[in-house]
C-alpha cells in the first residue's frame, strides 16, 4: 500500500515518518517509533490502555490514524518523566499502590495527566469521571483515584514554592 | 555490640514496602509479549469461525497465498500432517488446534496466515474462503441433555451424548436421613453466569525456532511457563531441554492465561515451518469469544434445618456448561474442581454433591477465574443458600451464620466433604465486620427508610476458600504434581538473586519474595532481586493461579532461605572459631552464645562462603527448595454490603462495603490490601454487570467491551478494609492465600444486600448480574428472575 510522509512531534521531538494511510497511531508509536509504553488492550476505544495526549488532549491511539497526527504533537508515557525525575502522576501511582500488572497504567496516567493539566485541583468525583474511559482489572480504582489526588496535591505544593 | 536490625526498615515481614516492579511500569519500560521484537520476525493472524456449529465443506486459501507479503497460510489439514490438528486440554480432553471437519463454537480457529506485517496477515485471513454447512446449535445444558440432541463431540470415540463428566461425593445415605429428620428444608435454584476473566492484555506468543540449533524459544502470555514447556514437548515431540518458555511481564491473568490455546500452538508450528520468529497477538474480540471462560454453572441446593437454626445436612446438584471442549483448569482428581469446598466454614455433619458437565456449542469454559477451580461458584451458592435459609427460618442472617460457623476450638476441622480446615477465627471475623458496618444501627435505619418508601438492604458473605494447590498427594495438572520451588543465590558481597517457579502477573512477587528473604536472613530487601518466568533459569514450578504463590512458592522462598542460613551458620562458627552449637542467630547476624558482642553478619558469612570456607566445605552460598505443602491454606473472610434499591427503576447503589479478611500473616500489607480491593472490584462487576451471553445461534453477544460490560472508576464503589490474623499453622511464615478471596466471596454479599432490600416482595432469587431491568422485574411482578434458560434434571 502507498505510503505518505507525515511530520509529527512525539514527546517533544519532531519525527518525519512514512506511513500507510490505514496505519493506526498506536502502531506507529509502538512499531514505527519503538515506544512500547503505550499498550493495546481492546482495539475499540473502550479500555483506554492506549491513551496518549494529542495536542494536550487525551485520545485513544487505537482509533486514530497515524496520518491524522501530521503537524501535531503527541505525548506518550515515555514523555512523562524528565530524565530521572518522575512526573507527580507517576510518583503518585507508585506511592498509593495504584498498579499491579501495569498494563493499563500508562493509559491511566495519561488520562490523569490530561485532567490535572486542565484542572489542578480536582475532586474525587472529577477524578473518577476523568478516568471513566480507562479500564483496570487487577487493582480496582480506589488506589488509582488516590494516586491522582496525591499527584494533584504534590503539583500544588510544587507550584506554591 | 551491633544494633539489632529493624525488620520493617530493611523491608522484612510486615513492611509496607513500595513495589520495585512499579518503576518500569510507570515509565512505560515494561516488557510484555507484544513488546518483543526479534530480527526477521513475522506476524500471524487467526481466521475464526463465524458459526457456532457447522461442517466445513471446503477451505480455499489460494487468494490469501497470492497477497504479496504473505509467507504461510496454515490450515488444519496441514497441521494434521505434523500431528498437530488436535491437542490435549488440561482436563485430559482433546481440543482442535485448527478445525478440519467441523467447527464447534463461534470463534473457533480455522486457519492462520503469517505475513511480513500484521495488517497483511489480516488481509490474508479476509481472503480465505471457507464454505460451511450449518448444523443445529446447542447453547445450554438443557438442550445438550435433551433426548436426541446432536452429539457435539462425535470426534471422540465412544461419545454418544453431550455429557463430559458425571461425579458425586459425600455420604448420600446419612444426608438423606438428615433431610428426613429436618424441621425445615430450604431450597434454592441458581445460575452463576458465564463470565470472561478479561485481563486487559490479550493472549499472545512470539515463537522463535532456530533451525541451526534446534532450540525453540517462546515468549508467551502464560501463568505457568514450566507446565507449558512440558506440554509443548509432549505435543510437538520436541525434547524438553530444547524448549525455552519465557513469560515476560504479563498484563493480568486471572486464570485466563493458564490453558494452552490454539494460537500458541500455531505460532510455534509456523515458526518451525518457516524457521523464523512468528508473533501472534490476539485481538480483544478473539480473546473474548474464544479463550478462558469461567462459571456457567446451574445449581439446585437444599439445606436440612432444625428450627433453632442448626444446619443438619446439605445437598447440592450442579450442572455445568463446559463448551465444546472440556478444558477446565482443574486439579485432575476433582471433576468439578473444588466445588465440594462449599460450606467448609460451617459445621455441617453430612453432605452429598452430584455434578455433571455438558458439551455445548460455546467456547471451552471452566477456567479458574480468580479462584481455585470452581471455588467461586461454591462460595456463591453457599452464601446465597445461607441467606435464603435464614430467611426461611425467619432468623437474622448474621445470627444464623454465628450458630453454624465452625468454632475456634473445633480446629482442625474435617468437613462433610472431607477437607481439613486447620485454622481460623470465623466468629471474630464476623464480629469485626458487623461492628464496622454498624449492623444494628443499619437495621434500624432500614426500618425508618422503609416507612418513607425507600428500600435499603444489607448483605453478608462469610466464606473460607481452599487456596494454594498442592499438596502433591491430591493435586496435579496433567499428572505433574502440585508443589513449588525457589532458588536463592547469595553473592560474595551479600547481595542476592532469587528465582521461583511461580510467575507474577501483577501480584508483586518481586517485592514480596525479597521481603521473605529479608525476614529469614536479615539481608535488606533492596539487596535481593527476583526473577521469574524463564524456564531456562527458574526452577521447575507450577505457576501462579489459585492464589498459590504465597502458600507454595512463597513457602519455598522461606525454606530455601533457611537452607542458606543453615550453611551460613557453619561459616559463622568457622569465622568465630567456636563450635556450631555455640552459634546463635538473630536477624542478619550470628553471635557466640553468652558473648553477644562477638558476632558476624550474614554478609560476612556470604563473603566467607567464597573466600574463607572451612576445610572440606563446598564453596558458595546458594540453594534450591521444592516445597510440597502439607495442606491447602484456608483464609477466611466476611464481606458486608449495604445498598439502596430504587423500586421505580431497579437501579441499586452500593452505600458501603466492609471487608474483613483473615489471610494469616501479611508479608506486605499494602500489597495484600491491593489484592483485596482488586478482588472486590471484580466481585462488584460480577454482581452488577459482567456476564457473557449467547443468542440461540450461538453468537457470543459480548465480543467487545461495549457489549461485555466491565465497571469503571465511575461506577465502582469504595471499599473499607479490616483484618483478623490467624497464622496458618503449617506455612513456614504463617501466611495464607488472599488474591482471590474477595472475588470469590464478594459477589454473594452484593446480591444478598439487594435481596435483603426487596425481601418484602417475597422474591428469593435474581440471577447475576443484577441488572436494573431484572431487579425492576422482580419488584414489579414479585417473582424470581432467572438470567438463564432452565436446566433439565435427570
Amino acid at each position: 500500500m502507498e505510503k505518505r510522509q507525515i511530520k509529527v512531534t512525539v514527546n517533544g521531538e519532531p519525527r518525519l515518518v512514512d506511513v500507510e494511510p490505514r496505519l493506526l497511531l498506536v502502531h506507529l508509536l509502538r512499531e514505527g517509533l519503538g515506544l512500547t509504553g503505550t499498550h493495546i488492550g481492546c482495539d475499540t476505544t473502550s479500555c483506554g490502555a492506549c491513551t496518549v495526549l494529542f495536542d494536550g488532549q487525551p485520545v485513544k491511539s487505537c482509533t486514530m490514524l497515524a496520518v491524522q497526527t501530521d503537524g501535531h504533537e503527541v505525548t506518550t508515557v515515555e514523555g512523562l518523566a524528565k530524565a530521572s525525575e518522575l512526573d507527580p502522576v507517576q510518583e503518585g501511582f507508585k506511592e498509593e499502590h495504584a498498579l499491579q500488572c501495569g498494563f493499563c497504567t500508562s493509559g491511566m496516567m495519561m488520562s490523569a495527566k490530561a485532567l490535572l493539566m486542565e484542572n489542578p485541583n480536582p475532586t474525587e468525583e472529577d477524578v473518577r469521571w476523568a478516568l471513566s474511559g480507562n479500564l483496570c482489572r487487577c487493582t480496582g480504582y480506589q488506589n488509582i483515584v488516590k494516586a491522582v489526588l496525591w499527584a494533584a496535591k504534590k503539583m500544588q505544593s510544587e507550584a506554591a514554592v | 555490640m551491633a544494633q539489632p536490625l529493624d525488620e520493617i526498615k530493611i523491608g522484612g515481614l510486615g513492611a509496607r514496602r513500595r513495589r520495585v516492579e512499579d518503576d518500569r511500569f510507570i515509565r512505560g519500560k515494561g516488557t510484555y509479549v507484544d513488546d518483543i521484537k526479534l530480527p526477521g520476525m513475522l506476524y500471524m493472524e487467526i481466521l475464526r469461525s463465524p458459526l457456532a456449529h457447522a461442517r466445513i465443506k471446503s477451505i480455499d486459501t489460494s487468494k490469501a497465498w497470492a497477497i504479496p507479503g504473505v509467507r504461510l497460510v496454515l490450515t488444519g489439514e496441514m497441521a494434521a500432517q505434523r500431528n498437530l490438528a488436535w491437542m490435549p486440554t488440561l482436563s485430559y480432553d482433546t481440543q482442535a488446534v485448527l478445525a478440519t471437519d467441523k467447527v464447534r463454537f463461534q470463534g473457533q480457529e480455522v486457519a492462520c496466515v503469517v505475513a511480513d506485517d500484521p495488517y497483511i496477515a489480516k488481509d490474508g485471513c479476509e481472503a480465505i474462503e471457507v464454505e460451511y454447512e450449518p448444523l443445529p446449535v446447542i447453547v445450554n445444558p438443557e438442550q445438550a441433555l435433551a433426548p436426541g440432541a446432536p452429539v457435539i463431540r462425535d470426534d471422540k470415540e465412544g461419545q454418544r451424548d453431550n455429557i463430559c463428566y458425571q461425579w458425586e461425593i459425600g455420604d448420600k445415605e446419612s444426608t438423606d436421613r438428615a433431610f428426613a429428620q429436618a424441621d425445615v428444608v430450604s431450597k434454592l435454584k441458581l445460575h452463576y453466569p458465564r463470565s470472561h476473566p478479561s485481563p486487559i492484555e490479550c493472549c499472545g506468543s512470539v515463537a522463535d525456532y532456530n533451525p541451526a540449533t534446534g532450540k525453540l524459544t517462546v515468549y508467551m502470555t502464560t501463568q505457568a511457563p514450566h507446565i507449558i514447556r512440558t506440554a509443548v514437548s509432549l505435543v510437538a515431540e520436541l525434547p524438553e531441554h530444547m524448549i525455552r518458555i519465557i513469560a515476560p511481564d504479563i498484563g493480568g491473568g486471572f486464570g485466563n492465561k493458564v490453558p494452552v490455546y490454539p494460537g500458541y500452538v500455531c505460532s510455534i508450528l509456523c515458526s518451525i515451518l518457516l524457521g523464523k520468529p512468528v508473533k501472534w497477538i490476539e485481538d480483544k474480540s478473539g480473546n473474548l469469544i474464544s479463550t478462558g471462560f469461567a462459571r456457567d454453572m446451574y445449581l439446585e441446593g437444599e439445606l436440612a434445618l432444625r428450627r433453632d437454626g442448626k444446619i443438619l445436612a446439605v445437598r447440592l446438584d450442579a450442572t455445568t456448561d463446559n463448551g465444546a471442549f472440556f478444558a477446565d483448569a482443574q486439579p485432575s482428581k476433582f471433576k468439578v474442581g473444588l466445588l465440594h469446598s462449599a460450606f467448609a466454614c460451617y459445621d455441617i455433619p453430612y453432605g452429598h454433591l452430584t455434578a455433571r458437565g455438558t458439551y455445548t456449542n460455546k467456547a471451552p469454559g471452566g477456567v479458574a477465574y480468580r479462584c481455585s477451580f470452581r471455588v467461586t461458584e461454591a462460595m456463591f451458592f453457599q452464601e446465597r443458600m445461607i441467606h435464603a435459609a435464614a430467611s426461611d427460618l425467619g432468623m437474622d442472617p448474621a445470627e444464623f451464620r454465628r450458630i453454624n460457623l465452625v468454632k475456634d476450638h473445633q480446629f482442625p476441622y474435617r468437613t462433610a466433604f472431607g477437607f481439613l480446615t486447620d485454622s481460623g477465627q470465623y466468629e471474630k471475623c464476623l464480629d469485626v465486620a458487623l461492628e464496622a458496618i454498624g449492623y444494628q444501627d443499619f437495621l434500624r435505619q432500614k426500618e425508618r427508610a422503609k416507612a418513607n418508601g425507600r428500600l435499603l438492604g444489607i448483605g453478608i458473605s462469610t466464606m473460607t476458600e481452599p487456596l494454594g494447590a498442592g499438596n502433591s498427594r491430591e493435586y496435579d495438572i496433567l499428572g505433574i504434581k502440585m508443589f513449588d520451588s525457589a532458588e536463592l543465590r547469595v553473592h560474595p558481597t551479600g547481595k542476592a538473586i532469587l528465582r521461583t517457579g511461580a510467575r507474577s502477573q501483577g501480584q508483586g512477587h518481586e517485592t514480596t519474595w525479597a521481603q521473605i528473604v529479608s525476614h529469614e536472613l536479615g539481608i535488606p530487601a533492596d539487596d535481593v532481586i527476583v526473577e521469574e518466568g524463564d524456564t531456562d533459569t527458574a526452577p521447575f514450578g507450577m505457576g501462579t493461579y489459585a492464589s498459590r504463590s504465597t502458600p507454595t512458592a512463597g513457602a519455598a522462598v522461606a525454606m530455601v532461605a533457611r537452607k542458606i542460613r543453615a550453611k551460613a551458620r557453619k561459616l559463622a562458627a568457622h569465622l568465630l572459631e567456636v563450635s556450631e552449637e555455640d552459634v546463635e542467630w538473630e536477624l542478619g547476624r550470628f553471635y557466640v552464645r553468652g558473648a553477644p558482642s562477638r558476632g558476624v553478619t550474614i554478609q560476612e558469612c556470604a563473603m566467607a562462603a567464597y573466600s574463607n570456607m572451612p576445610d572440606g566445605m563446598e564453596p558458595g552460598l546458594e540453594g534450591t527448595a521444592y516445597y510440597d505443602p502439607p495442606n491447602l491454606t484456608w483464609p477466611f473472610a466476611c464481606y458486608v454490603v449495604t445498598v439502596e434499591v430504587d423500586p421505580e427503576t431497579g437501579v441499586w447503589d452500593v452505600l458501603r462495603t466492609v471487608a474483613v479478611d483473615d489471610c494469616g500473616v501479611r508479608i506486605n500489607p499494602m500489597i495484600v490490601e491491593g489484592q483485596i480491593m482488586g478482588g472486590l472490584t471484580e466481585a462488584y462487576a460480577m454482581a452488577s454487570m459482567q456476564f457473557q451471553t449467547y443468542d440461540a445461534e450461538g453468537n457470543c453477544i459480548g465480543s467487545n467491551y461495549m457489549d461485555y460490560l466491565l465497571p469503571t472508576a465511575w461506577e465502582t464503589p469504595g471499599f473499607e478494609l479490616h483484618e483478623v490474623v490467624t497464622p496458618c499453622p503449617h506455612h513456614p511464615i504463617g501466611a495464607k492465600g488472599v488474591g482471590e478471596c474477595a472475588c470469590v466471596g464478594g459477589p454473594a454479599a452484593f446480591v444478598n444486600a439487594v435481596m435483603n432490600a426487596i425481601e418484602d416482595t417475597g422474591v428469593r432469587n435474581i440471577d447475576m448480574p443484577l441488572l436494573p431491568d431484572r431487579v425492576w422485574e422482580a419488584i414489579t411482578f414479585r417473582r424470581d428472575v432467572s438470567g438463564a434458560p432452565p436446566v433439565r434434571r435427570d
